[in-house]
């Protein structure tokens, strides 16, 4: 049993991985094969092959702890006394928490509408131009990168040093601020401006995501739409306004409701730059340090239900634009 | 660098139908064509990688340079060293080589399984026929909306329970768990975009569900495959918060992301760690996100365009 559990060398790893596979193959391949050998099965059994593992992870990892985390929330940080709304009063009403909300207000606001207002401006811009395929794959590469890194990669353009003779600023940001002759600031930590800093870098992550689908979008409008609007004398930005965004608005509204939820949930960038200190925390990050830092579960469970509770009114606009384009075709 | 510029519309399926957008995209190329327009794209292009090629040459200067002078300064004055990257993969404080295994272990069987049976459950769902099908599927597409925090508290609880905390295991299984939604949901979108002559083809000729789902529909869904399966390799190499949660405290499991995110708090100006450890976390999520771009893209569009 020991052996399945603690790998510490790296054959012993490799071994566990390769075991790990080759076990998933075997049940899954006995599974199938039963289902094919027997004659005239029932139909259950073969949909019970096919669908059987994968409701029994659902259900046991993500609809049972769903619920017990919802339970959870009422109870104190043990999970042993039933507190009623005690945590959601918490989170509501506390000077600490409400900086927070604010926070997490503002990400989700912020990072969705610039995203897509850069996302859909850039790729009108490249759109058809010689230097296209290079100059989106440069926008797009931060996605390929983890919020970590991109956190790492931001700290050190916001890196600061005192301002004292024979002290060079390394950060990027600090230098060009003395380079106008401006002091150079601490980026991250004088709040309320650091929230927008570390924004900032989420923008940077998620630009390619939106330009990427708002140009497949801008890509898939019919010729003859534009060119009856070129032959109506319209051009430029006129264009822009009343032919492209138009004709891709379900583009806009899935970009736009797709980064608030990603948004919604950031936790990787404010812990890799922050740790959340500083007046920055948001509710995903705060979820982790109640949950995981502090062991105040319940406290922590209710902050994991106000996110599930806030991407609802998300999806639910998305489902409902989806709709109504639907309609209009 | 990539040359294969994304032309999708939002049918996914048509390998083929790059041909004609290819075409029209090619001869509008060179009928409109604004210098100004490209002259910004540029602009914003550079200014979007400067910060990351800051990083990157930083982590290639030596410890004092860094200390000392910004990394422009590189350009007057070319100072380059190995022995940051050395420190890292290697010095014992950090030993990011076997941090890179560890990524590595947790990486492929997180992608492998999820993806196997979400095309058995996705294929069940569009090609077998019964009872109560769209509810289930309506159902297990909707839990795309559950955020994993809300189940990380209990499936902790549970791993322990269960006597798995701290191993591997409790990772591949959260992996694998939290990507099957979307998954299903993507490989379904695939699926059934397959003529059903192809199936009754070969329903016809004898062949039961296990056969025709492996030698009918398998063969034609290697680019769906491929899609979601960057995805979900990119997801969980970069993923911190799964990782931080149920490997946070157990140093033979924890991957890069971990332990890039813990330098950056507890030795924050340590850049010339710093810097080289997080492009070593870094150097294969790009060099597959540029290999297989292509089917990346398709799968984001497949997912987000559909909603």
């Amino acid at each position: 049993m020991e052996w399945f559990l603690r790998a510490d060398t790296v054959e012993h790893k490799l071994a566990l991985m390769v075991f790990a596979i080759l076990l998933f193959a075997g049940v899954m391949g006995a599974i199938l094969f039963g289902v094919d050998r027997l004659r005239r099965v029932p139909l259950w059994v073969i949909v019970g092959g096919f669908l059987g593992p994968t409701f029994l992870l659902l259900l046991v990892g993500l609809v049972y702890p769903a619920l017990s985390t919802i339970r959870g929330s009422f109870y104190d940080r043990n999970g042993s006394e039933f507190v009623g709304l005690d945590n959601y009063v918490t989170v509501f009403t506390e000077d600490n928490f409400q900086t927070v909300l604010l926070n997490t207000v503002l990400w989700v606001v912020l990072v969705p509408l610039v995203t897509t207002v850069f996302g859909l401006v850039y790729a009108y811009l490249v759109d058809r131009t010689r230097f296209e395929s290079l100059a989106k794959a440069l926008v797009f590469l931060p996605m390929a990168i983890s919020m970590v890194g991109a956190g790492v990669i931001w700290k050190f353009v916001y890196e600061f040093r005192p301002d004292q003779p024979g002290v060079n600023q390394i950060g990027l940001l600090n230098q060009l601020l003395v380079l106008v002759g401006i002091d150079p600031q601490q980026f991250l930590l004088d709040a309320p401006s650091n929230t927008l800093y570390l924004i900032v870098v989420m923008i940077w992550i998620q630009a390619g995501f939106a330009m990427t689908v708002l140009s497949a979008a801008i890509k898939a409008i019919p010729d003859d739409i534009v060119e009856a609007a070129r032959l109506d004398g319209v051009g430029g930005v006129q264009m822009f306004r009343y032919v492209t965004v138009p004709s891709i608005r379900p583009a806009l509204v899935v970009v736009i409701t797709t980064v608030a939820i990603v948004t919604l949930k950031v936790f990787d960038v404010v812990r890799t730059m922050t740790g959340g200190n500083f007046g920055t925390s948001v509710v995903a990050n705060e979820f982790y340090t109640q949950a995981f830092r502090q062991f105040n579960f319940g406290l922590g469970a209710a902050l994991a239900v106000l996110l599930f509770v806030l991407v609802i009114p998300i999806i639910a606009y998305n489902v409902r634009q989806l709709r109504l384009s639907e309609d209009v075709r | 660098m990539t040359t294969t510029t994304p032309v999708m519309a939002p049918v996914p399926m048509q390998d083929r139908a790059t041909g004609r957008a290819g075409r029209r995209a090619a001869s509008a190329k060179t009928k409109l064509s604004s210098p100004a327009a490209s002259i910004i794209a540029i602009v914003i292009a550079v200014l979007w990688t400067v910060p990351t090629l800051g990083l990157l040459i930083t982590s290639f200067r030596p410890e004092l340079d860094i200390r000392q002078s910004g990394w422009w300064t590189f350009f007057t004055d070319p100072q380059v060293t190995l022995f940051n990257y050395n420190e890292v993969l290697y010095g014992g404080s950090t030993n990011f080589a076997s941090l890179f295994v560890n990524s590595l272990v947790i990486t492929l069987p997180a992608v492998v399984i999820p993806i196997s049976l979400a095309l058995l459950a996705a294929y069940a769902f569009a090609w077998i026929d019964f009872p109560g099908r769209n509810i289930l599927f309506v159902a297990v597409f909707s839990l795309q909306v559950v955020p994993i925090q809300v189940t990380l508290i209990p499936l902790l609880t549970l791993y322990v329970d269960a006597g798995l905390a701290g191993s591997f295991w409790t990772i591949w299984l959260s992996h694998s768990i939290f990507a099957l939604p979307l998954a299903i949901f993507l490989l379904h979108n695939f699926m059934k975009d397959i003529p059903a002559s192809l199936v009754e083809a070969a329903r016809m000729d004898g062949a039961g569900h296990v056969k025709i789902f492996f030698s009918v529909l398998l063969p034609l869904l290697t680019p769906a495959i491929a899609a979601f399966g960057v995805f979900q390799f990119l997801w969980v190499w970069n993923d911190l918060l799964v990782a931080l949660t149920f490997a946070g405290g157990a140093p033979d499991v924890v991957p890069l992301t971990v332990r890039v995110a813990e330098l950056a708090g507890t030795r924050g100006s340590d850049w010339y760690l710093l810097a080289p450890g997080a492009f070593i976390a870094m150097i294969l999520p790009l060099v597959v996100f540029l290999a297989l771009q292509r089917y990346f893209v398709r799968g984001l569009l497949a997912g987000s365009v559909k909603g």
